[in-house]
């Protein structure tokens, strides 16, 4: 056998097959993508292109340029008024997905467990599988799919290290006040967990102000906060991510980091400098534009009989489509054969996405409109008769 | 109430409905509010942009901007004589500008003999008018903040989480 054994152990993607489907097809409106619709903004764009011209193309230090570490800094002391040391308290990676894979290998030994919500988003469960520990899903469909103290009071046990959050989440959309995060953080602090907080789309949280959880008191030392460019600033490509956290994880993520990546590509951490130090409308405006669109998506939802709860942030929704009597897969493929919509199937993010779809609104208000004619079409066609 | 002019200016046509929908305000109250902007001229018309290098249109085929030195009147500055220029048919934007010049004008005829006649039979002639400087246009590649290409499609894959 060539290929190892834990890679073979690795659970495929259930729903590959409906990918190639999808990605087959020709004139499909897709509201099967997890990035923003816009492009970067063209400051920044501007920025990368001077810097190849200058000829920064060279690796950067490890943890990432100190420029981009100082910005990152002042930024996050700013906004959230929590104060990380550019020199040993932040690490700029290649998007969030790689911190995320060096924080679980950097604290986790094998067997030890990462507590997660079901559903959650796709690379969770891997990752934490491939970095030796075990997840403890929970299952949070019966609480709007948020984590709340009891239900994780029930999944704990001595095994347990960390709690891996996401919020506002992919797929669903759902975030946490400030004094849930209160309430959470205080089970965190008497069980002494440590907290991954990927806050990815903390920018795009639409009816109250993001918290992050390191913010909270006592929370700082066991927390690594995870955040980057790819959804605020339209980024996704430059992959470009920071984790801000506690000298020792930081350093031990730098270990592996050195190794593996190196350093994120230095014309994308060009571009993140000029993110942080520009003009900040053009974030603003873009979340405008997505709040309206999540106003337009969950209305039109609901008119047509398929049950969605509005969404606290990101750019997703995920409605249930049970009372269509299809599930998830089903559904999908039949949107797609026969109205040439895509959406994901919702077990694609685990066993509670069942009777769920996501779909992300992150597409023109002309294409929204479109797929939610004839998504409406497709339920009036395959009514149970 | 200023969020309904942002969308109106992204797209015109976008119905009073859709708009309470996603602004979640009354459908009266926007349509009150779009009235009122339009009472007050803050609206002041709604217009479709076109591509006019795509379409032939040969009574303005040639666009020139101009640079007039304009002596101001007593009481009046410059707007008197800026009304006067305006008012021609001819000049499609008129601007005044600090520096070397006072009046930028863009005129629109149907080839180049059109402008320049407008140039020196209507626009020098005029009293106040020290001097001109025309310039023809060549290409355009951005107006009023639209960049006249057709829109790139998508270049994202279509499915990704």
């Amino acid at each position: 056998m060539r290929i190892s054994k834990k890679v073979n152990k690795m659970p495929p993607s259930g729903i590959r097959e409906f990918f190639e489907l999808v990605i087959g097809m020709k004139d499909v409106i897709s509201l099967g993508v997890g990035e923003p619709d816009f492009v970067t903004p063209w400051n920044i764009c501007e920025s990368g292109i001077f810097s190849i011209e200058k000829g920064c193309t060279s690796y950067t230090s490890n943890k990432g340029l100190y420029e981009l570490r100082l910005q990152v800094s002042r930024f996050i002391k700013n906004k959230h008024g929590i104060g990380y040391d550019p020199e040993n308290q932040i690490l700029i990676t290649t998007g969030v997905s790689e911190a995320l894979d060096l924080v679980l290998r950097g604290i986790l030994n094998p067997g030890e467990e990462v507590i997660i919500s079901d559903p959650c988003y796709v690379s969770y469960y891997p990752v934490t599988f491939m970095a030796g520990g075990k997840t403890v899903f929970v299952n949070t469909k019966d609480t709007g799919f948020k984590l709340t103290p009891s239900l994780i009071k029930k999944s704990l046990s001595k095994g347990v290290k960390a709690v891996l959050l996401n919020y506002p989440a992919n797929p669903t959309g759902v975030s946490y006040s400030k004094k849930e995060l209160l309430e959470l953080s205080r089970l965190f602090i008497k069980h002494d967990l440590i907290v991954i907080s990927d806050e990815i789309y903390d920018e795009l949280t639409y009816d109250f102000p993001h918290t992050p959880i390191s913010s909270l008191k006592g929370m700082k030392e066991r927390t690594v906060y995870l955040n980057g460019f790819s959804k605020a600033f339209a980024m996704t490509g430059w992959r470009v991510g920071y984790a801000c956290g506690p000298e020792d994880i930081i350093s031990a993520m730098t270990k592996i980091h050195q190794y593996t990546m190196l350093c994120s590509p230095i014309m994308g951490q060009v571009g993140a400098i000029e993110a942080l130090r520009g003009s900040r409308h053009y974030v603003l405006e873009m979340k405008r534009e997505y709040k309206r669109r999540r106003e337009f998506i969950v209305g039109r939802l609901n008119e047509m009989g398929l049950v969605c709860p509005k969404p606290d942030g990101a750019f997703y929704v995920f409605p249930s489509i049970k009372n269509t009597g299809m599930d998830s897969i089903e559904f999908a493929k039949k949107l797609l054969m026969q109205e040439k919509v895509a959406v994901v199937p919702g077990t694609a993010f685990g066993s509670q996405g069942k009777g769920h779809v996501r779909m992300a609104y992150a597409s023109s208000m002309t294409d929204l409109k479109e797929a939610c004619l004839r998504m409406e079409r497709f339920l009036k066609d395959n009514a149970k008769k | 109430m200023k969020e309904i002019l942002e969308i109106l200016e992204k797209d015109a046509r976008t119905t009073p409905q859709e708009i309470a929908r996603v602004t979640k305000k009354k459908v009266d109250a926007v349509k009150k509010a779009i009235k009122k902007f339009e009472k007050d001229g803050v609206i002041l018309k709604y217009k479709t942009i076109i591509n006019k290098e795509l379409v032939q249109d040969e009574s303005r085929a040639v666009r020139a901007l101009i640079e007039a030195r304009i002596a101001p009147q007593r009481g009046y500055g410059f707007d008197h004589i800026a009304e006067r220029i305006y008012r021609f048919p001819e000049v499609v934007s008129c601007y005044l500008l600090s520096g070397t010049y006072d009046l930028l004008l863009v005129v629109e005829g149907r080839d180049i003999q059109a402008v320049s006649r407008f140039v020196s039979e209507k626009l020098s002639t005029l009293d106040n008018v020290r001097g001109t400087v025309t310039h023809f246009l060549l290409k355009k590649y951005k107006e009023d903040g639209d960049i006249l290409k057709r829109a790139e499609r998508d270049k994202r894959i279509a499915i990704s989480f």
